[in-house]
């Protein structure tokens, strides 16, 4: 478990803006009328969005809004990592993947450019641009070492590119998500080793179809190896 | 030929996204092609055909996914039926159905809705891990075309009215269990539920709910088109089907493949994945299933079919087929206690032996790292691993002790090497310290 508590300095008061509350809507109608609890986890999402971090006269709103005890949402914000319980870099948010699969392909380096660039994880850097976190695994194994920064997924990660796309976050750019060593996506590097086969992609395969064994029909038996 | 399967008889067709991803791509590589007609065979006929193809559950316990559908109440009485698909990919080495959601995510799509009408349910919800952005605008997108050609939705063209909702989570490797997923997704903590009830009885709202993962979902379609016995013909007998594979770690290109179920380990990585790096001599301890199976050794691996079975008499197990690769420079005590921080960093904290006990696990490896520590304490720590594993409600405390026991069983020389050399490195040792804080 890690102890998560609310930041000691918040702010006044907290107002859904017109675009998160329609969202927020939008979620509510997703889950049956009696359900509206189970909005709670998208719209803490909504309002770190509008917000940068989770406050706790935020969580006050979301309860009110959802008919939910105050202490219900509480529990949420603390027990779920994604929510940053105090404000985070204006630029970016750096989670660096530090899990064995990102650890055996060099997230150590990738971490030690950040504490090089940045300070001390999980507080806010001197200039207020940058915090950088190291975070369980992101699911995202075969491109590793990575990071997600802000919402995306930069992948196949140098200490290089790393170092670089931290300078392009502080002077203003966004640099592009996805791999970074030339890859399309999760593919072998260098060049596929499947799904080469034109066949797969002509349409032949939207062509009308019997489906196998199908009731009434003299299909035979499929050979079940069980 | 490159590995075992053929692209004819590959599912993903697009999993690297290559191609299309929207409606109209995905229809041209045959997704949605003779839907109706599955349908109307009725959902016995389904169960029956999901059943007779073998298809176990791709999200780790490899449980027959045509017998848990059967576990659902057979008439619909006063309480709705749900399908919850679990896309809280979190289990450390896996990366697959975050391919099928944004590469192919109609096939997700498609396989919802014969699955939740075999299942007679009218509305479906998608958990994504919260981490999975890009994902879930896809995912998204994907939903809204399909309502667009009223393929899903009210009186849509197959006829069985169908919602598909995407929900997501937060970060919390917890809600991936299937009970948690559920507090999750009716907005509590992620703290799984005593079995039973189980879901198939009481699941979300406490209604009859079956919880299944994406890839499990996403093959059901194509399965259905081609045929059990053609979904049966690859792999060996129990361990029937193609198969996604993750592999990361020290080969020369990891990737997602999919290939046959059954496929030698040595040819995967060899045909798929550039070899091990160093060589196939330089190998020296694999993670077959995703972090939570105990690792196996490089001998282990010579002539090793990569299906449910083998794995399990090897005291290991396919798990979500997450092959994590570890050549001959890896530290493997540190990559176990870097695994041990992860359990310690996920524990939900509700049962007592995980919440303590992972914290407890994760400072002893840790001091195991650098040598610091006696050489009994590996009997205690092993010992402990027991004690944790099958008394907690759900199996992360399983999780968390199964890679300790790994690598006790195999590298037990190793760690006792390392206690040696920290000691000799230290002049008037004086006795040990204990483990416990």
């Amino acid at each position: 478990m890690s102890v998560r508590r609310l930041a000691k300095e918040q702010p006044a008061s907290f107002t859904f803006s017109a675009e998160t509350l329609e969202k927020a809507n939008w979620w509510i109608a997703k889950y049956p009328e009696s359900r509206r609890q189970s909005a709670v986890i998208p719209i803490l999402w909504l309002v770190q969005k509008q917000e940068g971090w989770v406050s706790e006269p935020a969580i006050t709103a979301i309860a009110k809004l959802l008919g939910m005890p105050q202490i219900r949402v509480f529990e949420v914000a603390t027990f779920y990592t994604m929510f940053m319980l105090e404000p985070v870099g204006s630029a970016a948010l750096i989670q660096v993947c530090g899990t064995t699969p990102c650890m055996l392909r060099g997230s150590d380096a990738l971490i030690k450019v950040c504490k090089d660039k940045i300070g001390p994880k999980d507080k806010l850097s001197a200039d207020g641009k940058f915090t950088w976190q190291e975070v369980e695994c992101l699911g995202a194994c075969c491109n590793a070492p990575m990071a997600q920064i802000n919402d995306y997924y930069y992948e196949d990660l140098t200490p290089e590119n790393l170092a670089q796309i931290i300078d392009d976050f502080a002077a203003g750019k966004s640099p592009k998500p996805g791999p970074y060593n030339g890859r399309h996506t999760s593919e072998p590097l260098g060049g596929v080793t499947s799904l080469t086969d034109p066949k797969l992609y002509d349409g032949s395969a939207a062509k009308k179809i019997k489906i196998p064994n199908a009731p009434g029909t003299e299909a035979p038996k499929p050979e079940v190896k069980a | 030929m490159v590995g075992i399967l053929e692209d004819k008889d590959r599912i993903f067709t697009n999993l690297y996204g290559f191609h299309d991803w929207g409606l109209e791509g995905a229809k041209q590589r045959g997704c949605w092609n003779a839907t109706k007609d599955i349908l109307s065979y009725g959902a016995e006929w389904i169960i029956t055909n999901v059943k007779n193809s073998g298809l176990r559950g791709r999200g780790g316990a490899g449980f027959s996914t045509g017998l848990k559908w059967s576990f659902m109440p057979k008439e619909v009485k006063d309480r709705p039926h749900y399908l919850v698909v679990n896309a809280d990919e979190s289990e450390p080495g896996t990366c697959k159905d975050r391919e099928i959601m944004r590469h192919d995510p109609h096939l997700l799509i498609e396989g919802c809705l014969i699955a939740s009408f075999a299942m007679q349910a009218h509305a479906c919800y998608i958990y994504l891990r919260g981490e999975y952005v890009q994902e879930r605008e896809r995912m998204e997108a994907a939903v809204k075309q399909a309502y667009e050609a009223k393929l899903i939705g009210k009186n849509n063209i197959h006829g069985w009215d169908f919602d598909v909702y995407i929900h997501h989570g937060a970060g919390a490797y917890i809600c991936g269990e299937e009970t948690a997923l559920l507090e999750s997704l009716e907005g509590k903590k992620g703290q799984p539920r005593l079995k039973p009830p189980f879901p198939a009885g009481s699941g979300l709202y406490g209604c009859p709910t079956t919880v299944n993962n994406v890839e499990s979902i996403a093959v059901v379609g194509t399965i259905l088109r081609r045929g059990a016995a053609w979904f049966a013909s690859f792999g060996a007998p129990n361990n029937t089907g193609t198969k996604l594979f993750c592999v990361s770690g020290h080969v020369n290109k990891p990737c997602n493949i999919e290939e046959a179920m059954s496929i030698p380990f040595r040819q995967l990585i060899e045909d798929h994945c550039g070899g091990i790096r160093g060589g196939w001599d330089n190998l020296k301890a694999v993670i077959p299933g995703g972090s939570s199976v105990p690792m196996i050794t490089a001998e282990q691996c010579e002539n090793l079919p990569m299906d449910f079975d083998t794995l399990r008499n090897l005291k290991s197990g396919l798990g979500t087929a997450a092959v994590i690769v570890m050549d001959k420079s890896t530290d493997l005590i540190r990559a176990i206690a870097r695994l041990s921080y992860f359990y310690k960093h996920e524990s939900c904290g509700q049962c007592t032996p995980c919440r303590e006990g992972t914290g407890w696990m994760w400072r002893v490896m840790e001091r195991m790292v650098k040598g610091d520590a006696d050489p009994s304490e590996i009997d205690t720590l092993l010992e402990v691993t027991t004690q944790i594993e099958g008394h907690t409600i759900c199996a992360l405390g399983d999780a968390a002790a199964w890679p300790i026991q790994g690598l006790i069983r195999h590298f037990r020389p190793e760690i006792e090497e390392r206690i040696a050399l920290y000691r000799s490195r230290k002049s008037n040792f004086a006795g040990h310290t204990m483990a416990a804080e």
